[in-house]
């Protein structure tokens, strides 16, 4: 190893954490920047899986994709192809991408461009479709699918053609530090984030040579969805963590993401290697009509919030959205990002939380504290009905397993010829 | 037919679980309850209890396991209820704290930088890993774990000696730094003696009286009951001299020892004697029979605390304050009933009176101990109940009535006894009333024996002040009105106990000697670590039993609470390999 000890390692990358300058530059054709997804190919969330081994809201959301993607023209069609092994599943991680819930994201798909300055790399993530029936929860209904080729053919080429009257894009690190300070934790609740990012695009929207009614579509499509940043956000968050993760050693944990059957982690010290352990399913608060028993095992990759230090670990930036997330109040949204911080190695000073006397969110969880205290890092997350295409049921929060930081701590000292 | 619940990944501290299980045992329709965490050591108390089962076996270190052993299954479910009401009571009560909770090292010390002492009390096998932690960290150490091995405590003396630093324990039970109490201690008022003691009730019954006789306590520096021993060499000890000399407020240094190896007794004489300010000692089991220069010995505890206040005034020492008018009216004894049971919460209690009986039946003032047993003879029995042998997996006497209740019934049943001897210690840490918890037994005890046509005699001392927690007079007036004869302090209920029984002990006038020539010299300089720690208010990190905030947030005194638990929940594995990843 070419640094002293393990903290230095750590500390490296997370100088490359709070050196970090991402911009929203574009929003394209995934194929476009994913060369992967020219050929039959679908996105998923989490570490890697077999189709067999999805559950209902993945399956739900793969059937939907192929149909988006004309591969198929029925539900069993599409069904029968991908359980005989015509289409190949690959994870977001392994393609410079994230995705929110199922993950799913096939070649037509548009998808975000952050590009992290710093470190001169980009990094992926599809739009946010709104609530109710939408894809990433596995509903593949006409609406859904018709939804997602406005998208692709309305909404994509707008953002684009607005982001392109930008010199340099969107600056992310001033939207995230403007919208922390009103209450944003960026997994549950995006709504001052999404606001701001419409404020910055509005001007520019109304720029662009296009369709009234489209123009009117892509406005009322920004100001009713509230949790439009979040894609962003994760888009950013794997940016930045990729960015950082150059330096190949150390134990900070630099993903971690669900795929509804594993929780899975890696750590800078072990560059693309997964450490897996079972999901556990997400407890918190339900819509009327549904209970924990309808609830989906623990999915989606946006868990690279937390990792990135916001969303369950920034709790206390967002007294708002407590009581939802199961926390009772201020107190104990306190105790959550204080018990957060006892696994992290420090505050990043670039957001700052008020409601935090100033202090900056946490930065680099060390895999290492979370073995050692048994402390489980605590996310934040919507919660999708088990049956596919029933959407989100509730939102609660989850805790990452153990057994994954064991392994990878583990790995990490054999690596390093300690065991 | 057992019943096993298992509560997953829900950590609560031993002491916790086992007054836990205790309110939980009171249930009616039980055959048997054990309420622990699941970890390897545990789980073979639960094989020896007859409580072992697969769930259990398969129950993980971060898990607290309870077992029940009962006929009818409802009562499982009630069971259950009774321990979530406990617990949540419990953290309602830690509601609104006024002190931060953490869990790591580094959190403790971000949250609280300016720290300079740490209050440790995690289990045994943990204790000098967290000292050692602590030591590196730059912070003093009061260590009140046990069952620490000696090597372990001479190495970490030896590194605390050459930082500048002090490790009070372990083992410490007791101390008073700046008027703050420390672990199990009394409220006794600021004042111009300083206390270096090896003993815990030993230091808690010097203070108290000190305080009752209207002079107070600058510091009392716990050093642990084996600091005297050869391995350790009285290091904390002699620091803890040296760090009072250097103290302007103290006038006075007291220092109370259990017995000394002989050499390092006489090292740490020879440093008093170069000590400028006047000093009394006791050394437990030595009569002595003159006071030596600067240097006044005294045979028992108060004769220590009432030395060192007259110094304090300004007053003559006396060559003697033991004697005494300790006559009973009227005692009415069968012919046979001879005994005296002392039944002792306090280790030095228990000891002091052990030598006081010795004294008295002329067997010599020099004692052992066998089994908690301190004093065994001819009936005559002194116990200290404190000790390892009655409180494996079992709360300490101070804080617990069951095993003194048990011997309190014994004793009423056995022919022989005249005279049961009892202390009850007050003070942070104890129970919040252990006068109204023994006394139904006591009152039991005297009747029992009354029916059985004898008279048997309850003698007691109150070891506490009016400003403790609990209420020190109130004590003193419920034991009397159930007829239990209660004396100022131990040495007078033990000298009391044997006047019933028609014995007596025989005091020494103390002669002056001048100061002998000491043997060697001494460097009478601290760090300016102790300085700091004997000269400001301390700044503490309290690591493991969070009762023990509750004196120091009374005292408005920084703390923060760390909320120990074994690294990696006991996994001797990942421990391993977090050594080694650093």
């Amino acid at each position: 190893m070419k640094y002293q000890s393990i903290d230095e390692a750590n500390r490296a990358v997370l100088d490359k954490i709070v050196g970090s300058a991402p911009f929203l530059t574009d929003v394209v054709p995934a194929k476009s920047v994913i060369k992967e997804l020219e050929e039959k190919v679908i996105l998923h969330a989490g570490p890697p899986i077999k189709w067999d081994d999805m559950t209902g809201p993945m399956q739900g959301s793969c059937v939907g994709a192929t149909l988006f993607e004309g591969w198929a023209q029925t539900e069993d069609e599409a069904k029968q192809m991908l359980a005989n092994g015509e289409v190949e599943f690959m994870p977001c991680h392994h393609v410079n991408a994230v995705g929110p819930m199922g993950g799913i994201t096939t070649g037509n798909m548009p998808v975000f461009v952050v590009e992290n300055r710093s470190e001169d790399n980009q990094a992926y993530c599809i739009m946010n479709e709104g609530i109710g029936k939408v894809l990433r929860f596995g509903a593949y209904s006409k609406e859904v699918i018709d939804r997602l080729h406005w998208m692709k053919d309305v909404l994509g080429p707008t953002l684009s053609k607005a982001l392109q009257k930008t010199e340099a894009g969107l600056n992310i690190n001033v939207m995230v530090a403007k919208a922390i300070t009103m209450g944003d934790e960026f997994h549950q609740r995006n709504i001052a984030a999404s606001l701001i990012f419409l404020k910055e695009v509005a001007p520019l929207i109304v720029q662009v040579d296009m369709d009234e009614n489209d123009r009117k579509d892509v406005m009322q499509f920004l100001a009713d969805t509230d949790q439009f940043f979040l894609n962003i956000m994760m888009a950013t968050g794997k940016a930045v963590l990729d960015g950082a993760r150059k330096i190949q050693e150390g134990t900070v944990v630099t993903a971690m993401c669900r795929n509804g059957k594993d929780f899975g982690i890696r750590i800078s010290g072990m560059g693309d290697e997964w450490f897996t352990a079972p999901v556990n399913t997400p407890q918190g608060l339900f819509f009327t009509g549904y209970t924990q028993e309808d609830a989906n095992s623990d999915i989606g990759d946006s868990a690279i919030t937390e990792t990135f230090g916001v969303g369950g670990f920034a709790m206390i930036a967002a007294p708002g959205v407590t009581r939802f997330v199961g926390a009772g109040g201020f107190d104990d949204a306190l105790s959550t990002s204080n018990e957060m911080m006892e696994i992290c190695i420090d505050q990043n000073p670039n957001f700052t939380v008020p409601t935090w006397d100033f202090n900056g969110i946490c930065l680099g969880i060390d895999a290492r504290k979370v073995v050692e205290t048994g402390i489980e890092p605590v996310i934040n997350t919507g919660i999708a009905h088990k049956e596919p295409g029933v959407g989100q049921i509730g939102a609660g929060t989850v805790r990452a397993p153990l057994a994954c930081f064991e392994k990878a701590i583990e790995a990490y000292a054999q690596k390093l010829g300690l065991i | 037919m057992l019943y096993t619940i298992i509560k997953k990944n829900s950590y609560q501290d031993s002491i916790n679980l086992m007054l836990l299980t205790n309110a939980v045992s009171a249930m009616e329709g039980l055959e048997k309850v054990q309420i622990m965490m699941a970890t390897p050591a545990n789980k073979d108390i639960f094989k020896d209890a007859g409580l072992y089962t697969d769930e259990l076996k398969a129950a993980e270190s971060n898990d607290m396991a309870i077992v029940i052993d009962t006929k009818d299954e409802k009562k499982v479910e009630e069971v259950l209820e009774k321990v979530e009401q406990y617990l949540k009571d419990q953290s309602i009560s830690g509601g609104s704290q006024a002190f931060e909770t953490v869990r790591t090292w580094d959190r403790a010390q971000s949250t609280l930088p300016n720290a300079n002492l740490a209050l440790i009390s995690v289990p045994g096998q943990y204790a000098a890993e967290e000292a050692n932690k602590a030591l590196d960290m730059g912070l003093h150490v009061f260590l009140f774990s046990d069952n620490v091995p000696m090597e372990d405590e001479a190495q970490l003396k030896q590194k605390a000696h050459e930082k500048g630093l002090l490790v009070m324990g372990p083992d410490c039970g007791t101390g008073i730094l700046d008027g703050i109490p420390m672990a199990f201690a009394n409220v006794v008022k600021k004042g111009r003696i300083g206390i270096v003691g090896a003993s815990g009730t030993g230091i808690q019954e010097v203070s108290a009286i000190i305080d009752r006789l209207g002079e107070g306590v600058s510091h009392a520096i716990g050093t642990g009951g084996r600091d005297l021993k050869d391995p350790i060499g009285a290091i904390t000890m002699m620091d803890g001299i040296r760090a009072l000399e250097n103290h302007s407020q103290t006038d006075i240094i007291a220092v109370i020892s259990k017995p000394p190896a002989k050499e390092v007794r006489n090292q740490v004489v020879d440093l008093l004697h170069h000590v400028t300010k006047p000093v009394v000692t006791i050394f437990l089991g030595e009569k002595p029979e003159t006071y030596e220069g600067n240097v006044y010995q005294a045979y028992t505890l108060a004769e220590t605390a009432k030395i060192a206040v007259d110094i304090a005034q300004g007053k003559d020492v006396q060559a003697d304050y033991n004697a005494g008018d300790y006559e009973v009216k009227d005692v009415q004894l069968k012919q046979g009933q001879t005994a005296i049971k002392g039944l002792y919460s306090g280790g030095t209690l228990a000891s002091e009176a052990a030598v006081l009986l010795s004294d008295g039946l002329g067997l010599g003032t020099e004692i052992t101990n066998e089994d908690g047993y301190v004093l065994k003879h001819k009936g005559h029995e002194v116990v200290d109940l404190g000790d390892d042998k009655y409180t494996q997996g079992k709360p300490h006497p101070m804080i617990d009535p069951e095993t003194r209740a048990k011997f309190i019934l014994e004793a009423a049943k056995d022919e022989s006894t005249a005279v049961i001897l009892l202390d009850f210690v007050l003070g942070y840490g104890s129970h919040d009333d252990m006068a109204s918890a023994l006394l139904p037994h006591i009152e039991y005890a005297v009747s029992f024996a009354k029916e059985n046509g004898r008279e048997l005699y309850v003698v007691a001392s109150v070891c506490g002040t009016s400003n403790d927690p609990q209420d020190y007079e109130g004590h003193i007036k419920r034991l009397k009105e159930s007829g239990v004869i209660v004396k100022d302090n131990n040495n007078e209920a033990v000298r009391t106990a044997l006047s019933i029984v028609g014995l007596r002990v025989n005091d020494v006038q103390k002669q002056y000697k001048a100061k002998t020539q000491p043997r060697t010299t001494f460097n009478l300089t601290v760090s300016d670590e102790v300085m700091n720690l004997v000269t400001e208010k301390p700044r503490i990190i309290n690591v493991g039993l969070k009762s023990f905030t509750d004196a120091i947030v009374a005292s408005n005194v920084p703390v923060v609470q760390y909320d120990w638990r074994p690294i990696a929940g006991g996994n001797e594995k990942m421990r391993k390999i977090l050594s080694l990843l650093k």
